[in-house]
């Protein structure tokens, strides 16, 4: 046992576990940063300023703010539950980078069913949203609450399907795996991404992805306008920072598994000394995430909100039955092929 | 093939700490200046009204237990994708009837009008 801990095996996933959480937790922190300044200059507006140049310290004073604020438990609320939610809500949305390569070697560990094991977790993530609305005990976020999960749940079918057709191809739920079957290219210059065999696999996905996270304009869930904050309104400090941290890391994890899916994950093209090959996939893996979050936060800044009854519509009557036939029709070509 | 699950253990540990420490931690550090007011359901400002522990309407639960179908075929789908390219014509005649008979149920379904929210 102890020769286990100290050798170099050990150590290195000692490492790489600190590196990966460090690195995602820095990353949210500036998600947080990132996502007001672009939202402030869609709006012509400067966004934080006054931390540090360009407000790049923004997102540590908000850190230690929530810290120290006040940390309110509602006398009405049921105080077990009430505490457990954020708990139920961060754990899973950070769990699932475990799995997932930032690089050929820069994976925590590399399970045969990775793919599915980030399906099951993040999936546990609406656990700590109703348990949040209910036992608040206030209307508000009991509402928030409803409609957050009977939305998670319907976007979560046509996640899951879309991804079938990649599967189909790849053969494999390794998520290291599913990387390494994308490398190289289709005559010379079309790399060999899901994206180009799986488009209408990759529109459903992405659709899904932002319902998934509660992002608008699927934000029905804490519609300010009608339910205040929606499931976390009686949350305060650090709480409500886990709650939000747990939406932004969900969000990364959802752009992480849609580059790792549909658009090759970290491969790209290599080039220059040793160092920089080391270093390159990560680069490309973190650039093709950053292109999904800007494309978030862009629509979350220019579209608006749609109304409960379309969100489920669109979710039963258009994406459900898109997806199935995705399905049937790239069996159908594999088949033949 | 259980150690490859050792790491994800590792990780597990460290974020439950991590979600455990920052609750204990805004806990200890923050103000505590509690009044009723403070500590009421919020509702807009006014005098909170009756309970929010209301029944709420049926649709959840429909959207609930359709859910629970439509995800087990999900569940059957990813295996059989998996090794799909071994099962050859066999595994897409297979689950072309698996398919269809989700698709009769999903279209009975639709026409009952159990995916109608609106009404």
């Amino acid at each position: 046992m102890i020769e286990y801990l100290i050798s170099p095996e050990f150590l290195l996933m000692m490492a790489k576990i600190v590196g990966i959480f460090g690195g995602v937790m820095g990353s949210l922190a500036y998600l947080t940063w990132l996502e007001r300044k672009v939202m402030a200059r869609v709006q012509m507006r400067p966004g934080p300023t006054r931390v540090g140049p360009f407000g790049l310290l923004q997102p540590i004073a908000d850190g230690l703010k929530f810290l120290f604020k006040e940390d309110i438990i509602p006398t009405q609320a049921n105080k077990f539950l009430f505490i457990l939610a954020p708990i139920v809500a961060l754990i899973p949305a950070l769990l699932s980078f475990s799995v997932i390569p930032f690089g050929p070697r820069l994976q925590v560990a590399d399970l045969s069913v990775g793919l599915l094991f980030i399906f099951a977790i993040t999936s546990l993530g609406v656990y700590g949203i109703v348990l949040g609305g209910w036992a608040s005990n206030s209307k508000y976020p009991l509402m928030g609450a409803m409609r957050s999960s009977a939305q998670m749940i319907s976007y979560e079918l046509s996640l899951t399907l879309s991804v079938v057709g990649v599967l189909m191809i790849a053969n494999t739920l390794s998520l290291g795996e599913l990387v390494t079957a994308q490398q190289g290219t289709w005559f010379g210059f079309i790399p060999r991404w899901n994206i180009f065999l799986q488009p209408v696999a990759f529109v459903i996905y992405v659709v899904s992805a932002i319902a998934e996270t509660n992002r608008l304009p699927f934000d029905l869930a804490e519609s300010e306008q009608e339910l205040v904050g929606g499931w976390h309104t009686e949350y305060s400090s650090m709480k409500f920072a886990m709650f939000m941290l747990a939406e932004y890391a969900n969000m990364l994890t959802v752009s992480a598994l849609a580059t790792i899916l549909f658009l090759g994950g970290w491969t790209g093209p290599a080039f220059g000394p040793d160092w920089l090959r080391m270093v390159l996939p990560t680069i490309w893996f973190v650039g093709k995430i950053s292109v999904f979050i800007f494309f978030y936060v862009l629509l979350r800044s220019t579209l608006p909100r749609f109304r409960y009854d379309q969100l489920m519509k669109f979710s039963w009557k258009v994406l459900l039955p898109l997806a199935l036939a995705n399905i049937l029709i790239t069996s159908l070509i594999v088949a033949i092929s | 093939m259980l150690q490859d699950w050792a790491p994800v253990l590792v990780f597990l540990i460290l974020v439950t700490g991590f979600a455990v420490v920052s609750v204990v931690m805004s806990y200890v550090m923050g103000v505590k200046k509690p009044n009723s007011r403070k500590l009421a359901p919020y509702e807009c400002g006014m005098q909170p009204t009756g309970t929010a522990r209301e029944r709420f309407s049926v649709k959840f639960y429909l959207v609930a237990m359709l859910f629970l179908l439509f995800d087990i075929e999900a569940v059957f789908l990813f295996p059989w994708a998996v090794v799909y390219r071994d099962l050859r014509i066999f595994g897409f005649l297979e689950m072309l009837l698996f398919i269809a008979a989700i698709l009769a149920g999903y279209i009975y379904v639709w026409k009952k009008g159990a995916l109608e929210w609106e009404r």
